[in-house]
């Protein structure tokens, strides 16, 4: 009969750590492959480090032909796509997805957006300024980036791990894929979203607040 | 009571025949409306949007019902063959281009018609292929 005492109390005590484990905080996985690296310590011992992949330095045009590079996105997160300004495929749609999460953040200049465009034939800058202003993007938190075919086909490739590519048998010479790769302000891959998919977009809008949060730390 | 149950149950099966009669081009109607849809999302909802929204100023909304009751006969040739006109849409101009769907047949183009001038505020009934064979040409 004693024990029936702790039993109430102890429920209770079950209870509330369940709910302190519900809340565990979510945090995303950083994306693309790892290397390592040893590193002397102050004592003189050797550890191991994780190299995470990383967004190199980089330099294009934006709609406002004015360089954007790595620093236009320091301290920020971004969201990164590849697309051509003549694409009627699956670029509306991605960048229609986009702006609604433009519109969502307009007061927050944490979140930015950097579109690269795949057509270094047609579209110089003025085009995408154009396109911009169409699309109902006003100011610099949506870079559109302009630059050569080798430097914008291989930071697609071999950073952004997005397939670019020129193909003359396509109807519109271009063929791409259609991520949203976010990146957070250390420059690494947080994720990677089809644009043109309502639900990964739909969880995309989840992790903006999850990676945000962290980055506030 | 029996012969007033017949009655009332012959008349309602010849009621509901009649009905049914009528109904025939209705049900036509409906069967072109959903088939349209599915071309829709195929070759038209990238741009247009899941609603007839458009894009931006980039792409014209298809939510303007007289643009479409006044241009129905160049409907099929704005489809089939594109466009690089400009065009006026709800008091907005619109230029970009729009590319060709040459593979579409005559039913299909009638099919997404009825689709679309049926749809977003749009109620235009029936459209028939031997008007979108005629329509065609009369291309520019």
């Amino acid at each position: 009969m004693k024990s029936a005492r702790y039993i109430y109390p102890l429920s209770f005590l079950c209870i509330i750590l369940l709910f302190a484990a519900c809340k565990q905080s979510r945090t995303l996985p950083i994306l693309g492959p790892r290397d390592t690296k040893e590193v002397k310590n102050a004592d003189g011992t050797t550890t191991v480090d994780t190299v995470y992949k990383t967004i190199p330095a980089f330099s294009f045009l934006n709609q406002d032909s004015l360089p954007v590079t790595g620093d236009t996105f320091k301290n920020k997160i971004y969201i990164a796509d590849f697309f051509f300004t003549s694409c009627t495929t699956i670029c509306p749609t991605m960048h229609r997805n986009m702006k609604t999460i433009f519109d969502e953040y307009k007061d927050n200049p944490d979140v930015m957006f950097l579109s690269h465009t795949i057509d270094f034939k047609y579209d110089i800058p003025s085009k995408l300024k154009k396109y911009a202003t169409k699309l109902g993007v006003d100011g610099a938190r949506w870079q559109f980036a302009y630059g050569s075919k080798d430097s914008v086909y291989k930071i697609a490739e071999k950073d952004y791990l997005v397939a670019v590519m020129e193909d003359s048998t396509a109807k519109e010479n271009y063929v791409h894929q259609g991520w949203l790769v976010l990146i957070d302000k250390d420059k690494h891959i947080r994720g990677a979203y089809d644009g043109t998919n309502p639900e990964q977009v739909a969880q995309l809008k989840k992790d903006i607040p999850v990676l945000l949060a962290e980055e506030k730390k | 009571m029996r012969k007033t149950l017949l009655t009332f149950l012959t008349l309602s099966v010849i009621a509901s025949i009649i009905y049914s009669c009528q109904n025939s081009d209705e049900l036509k109607q409906q069967i072109y409306y959903t088939n349209g849809r599915d071309l829709y999302i195929k070759h038209c909802q990238n741009c247009h949007g899941a609603n007839g929204e458009g894009l931006g100023k980039l792409v014209p909304p298809l939510t303007d019902t007289v643009y479409l009751k006044q241009n129905k006969q160049k409907l099929a040739c704005l489809i089939k063959n594109g466009s690089d006109t400009t065009v006026t849409i709800h008091n907005q101009d619109y230029e970009g281009k729009m590319p060709d769907n040459a593979q579409l047949f005559d039913i299909d183009i009638a099919q997404l018609i009825v689709y679309i001038t049926n749809s977003y505020g749009n109620k235009q009934g029936m459209y028939k292929p031997e008007q979108i064979a005629e329509d065609l040409k009369n291309c520019k």
